[in-house]
């Protein structure tokens, strides 16, 4: 298993999401002028504010060739995480339904926060973001949920940003491409409290359709 | 070249936090009466061809998810100002 981790000016969590690929498999680096991910397994978009997230948090990136070669991968049955602003790009680029928007009361907010995933497992993973107002028109939510397209909710009552419906994570029709606001990354070690990003990292490993 | 002001704003319907955080500051400096703010952004700009202007913001400027945007054209080439 390669995965391959891409790095856009203004990536910030490109190291911990190497360092958690790494841990179920090879990983490496892939710079955004790069117009080929280089035969890789999987993908992942990591946190930050790519392109300082000038205009709208992932709307530059989504134009980089790197992020081109991710969808023609996606399309393809490749699959593709996406991790905050990563989220962010992929709703910009299309690739997921919806839109990110300000947090409801406006603050930055970093915590450990409950996830239920579809399976009703439940995970324990950080946050850290301004921007993760999951937001969709009401027939569009109907359709994801219609789908089986809503991955993750925040835990009832945890919810840090007003996401629609709880929402923390919605993956593509197909199934292959997934995005979240919270960090699975930043919960790969016992050290930092949780391991429970790691099963997240497996899930994706496995989701080529 | 035209010059152009795009304005983008939230959609109608979609909660602004920021539109609320300016209306809820205003009556502390003595403006009671100010209702329903919302806060977007607007976008100047020179283009050689002003037909591919709405292209454009569908594209990148706006997201036509969760925005609407309006072109505004300033002066086309050498007419009067359309909209100061």
């Amino acid at each position: 298993m390669i995965w391959g981790v891409l790095q856009f000016p203004g990536s910030c969590d490109e190291r911990d999401a190497l360092h958690a690929c790494s841990l179920t498999g090879e990983a490496r680096l892939i710079w955004h002028e790069e117009r080929g991910l280089g035969g890789v397994d999987a993908v992942v978009i990591p946190g930050g504010f790519s392109y300082g997230d000038y205009l709208r948090t992932g709307a530059i990136a989504r134009f980089s060739p790197a992020m081109e070669a991710v969808a023609e991968f996606a399309a393809a049955g490749g699959p593709v995480l996406g991790i905050c602003n990563g989220f962010q790009v992929l709703c910009e680029a299309g690739l997921l339904p919806g839109a990110l928007l300000l947090n409801e009361d406006l603050r930055f907010h970093c915590r450990q926060v409950d996830l239920i995933a579809a399976d009703g497992e439940r995970l324990s993973i950080p946050v850290k973001h301004g921007e993760g107002r999951f937001w969709a028109p009401e027939e569009m939510l109907d359709e994801i949920e219609a789908k089986g397209q809503v991955a993750y909710r925040y835990a009832p009552g945890q919810n840090p940003n007003g996401s629609a419906r709880d929402i923390a994570g919605v993956r593509s029709e197909a199934g292959n491409v997934l995005g979240l606001m919270p960090h699975p990354e930043h919960a790969v070690d016992p050290l930092t409290g949780s391991t429970d990003g790691l099963l997240i990292f497996e899930a994706v490993a496995g989701a080529r359709v | 070249m035209t010059k152009a002001r795009v304005l983008i704003r939230p959609k109608e319907g979609i909660l602004d936090p920021q539109g609320k955080a300016v209306e809820r500051a205003l009556p502390a400096l003595g403006f009671e009466g100010v209702e329903h703010v919302r806060v977007g952004r607007m976008v100047e700009l020179e283009a050689e061809d002003p037909e591919r202007l709405a292209e454009l913001c569908e594209k990148l400027l706006a997201n036509p998810l969760i925005e609407d945007y309006e072109i505004q054209e300033i002066n086309a080439a050498s007419s009067a100002p359309t909209n100061p």
